[in-house]
């Protein structure tokens, strides 16, 4: 598989995360078109990170959702600086531990159906909606990926699919307990042809046991019929682990301060929410 | 003849189901197809006949490479996939 040429033009700065404490100033930016930026400066200035940029793989990145692909996850390793992990739609997972000087592979396991059958396994290619990262045991990453959950427990070398999650295993948005790594969230959606809650019934997903059982949450989410849509970075987790915060393209937010078993209406008169961040 | 696959997402707007077609090269053998089929041209091309945006085509697994003047060579048993890519999230 091979993509037309791309422009060399930011379309979309589309996550920007702190590096590791140690290094204090570092950010790094994912963008559609897949280019990743590094700032050593708190932003002032930004390097292409261009060891990805030109790597092989790239001339098979195409856009999920967007004319190109997009890099949407920066999953920071806390063992170390210049360690992580990005996901990129649709372009895989890439894991660096030298800096992004060189790049691993980091989305075997993961599994695409809006490709050939014979390609369905191409790391290459793989549409990981959000990865997500255990503060606390970081070599457990989460995924809600367009085909489905998957988790790995080996800084991404491997993927296992969840493949039973309450209403749906469609969605965009992920988040995992920073001390607990069998703990995470999903908020499900019927399918990529039918974005919406299944029955119009907006809940949020949690597995406290590594994805074999899940809970269906819904204490003080909407009872009636709700279309609300959370998109890949309008779902978050603090520090603690307690709480959480939640936004939809219909403008409606959610806080909850018990892990998701009680929710609370902050607002539902906002614009389109694409991200939520605790700071 | 080259057979043609369609993904699941179209099926629920427009009834197109996989067939085989003749031709050697994509622009004939979609031609075929949308003779037999008219109402899946609309979903697959624009009005200039190029691949609609958010399309991916594939020839015996690669994407295509001209979505404009539909060039790519098709063999005799090659499989064409046509995929949708839905926007946003």
């Amino acid at each position: 598989m091979s993509q037309q040429e791309l422009a060399w033009t930011t379309q979309l700065a589309w996550i920007v995360e702190p590096g590791h404490p140690d290094e204090p100033g570092v950010l790094w930016c994912g963008t559609i078109p897949g280019g990743l930026f590094r700032s050593d400066d708190r932003g002032d200035s930004w390097q292409l990170v261009e060891s990805l940029w030109s790597h092989p793989s790239r001339q098979k990145w195409f856009g999920g959702g967007y004319d190109d692909a997009g890099i949407h996850s920066v999953a920071v390793d806390p063992r170390g600086p210049g360690r992580i992990v990005v996901g990129v739609s649709c372009g895989g997972a890439w894991r660096t531990d030298d800096g992004g000087a060189t790049w691993e592979v980091a989305a075997r396991g993961m599994r695409a159906d809006f490709l050939p059958p014979d390609q369905a396994g191409d790391t290459d290619t793989q549409d990981p909606h959000r990865i997500v990262r255990c503060a606390d045991a970081p070599d457990v990453l989460w995924t809600q990926h367009h085909c489905g959950i998957f988790k790995s427990t080996d800084n991404g070398d491997q993927w296992t699919e969840i493949t039973e999650a309450g209403p749906s295993t469609f969605g965009f948005a992920v988040a995992v307990h920073p001390h607990d790594p069998d703990t995470a969230w999903f908020v499900p959606d019927v399918s990529d042809e039918v974005r919406m809650p299944v029955d119009g019934k907006l809940v949020v997903t949690r597995t406290r046991d590594g994805g074999r059982t899940f809970d269906v949450l819904d204490h003080g989410l909407p009872t009636g019929p709700a279309y609300d849509l959370i998109y890949r970075h309008a779902f978050d987790i603090d520090d603690t682990g307690d709480q959480l915060l939640m936004g939809s393209t219909t403008g409606s937010l959610w806080w909850s301060g018990d892990g998701g078993d009680q929710w609370h209406e902050v607002s539902s008169n906002l614009p389109p929410i694409a991200s939520v961040r605790f700071c | 003849m080259a057979d043609l696959v369609f993904a699941k997402a179209f099926r629920r707007h427009v009834d197109c189901p996989d067939a085989s077609a003749p031709g050697d090269d994509l622009r004939s053998v979609l031609d075929h197809y949308f003779a037999d089929h008219p109402g899946v041209r609309g979903y697959v091309l624009d009005d200039a006949g190029a691949v609609r945006k958010h399309i991916a085509v594939f020839v015996d697994g690669d994407l295509i490479t001209d979505r404009l003047d539909l060039t790519d060579p098709v063999e005799e048993h090659s499989t064409i996939h046509v995929f949708q890519a839905l926007s946003g999230g």
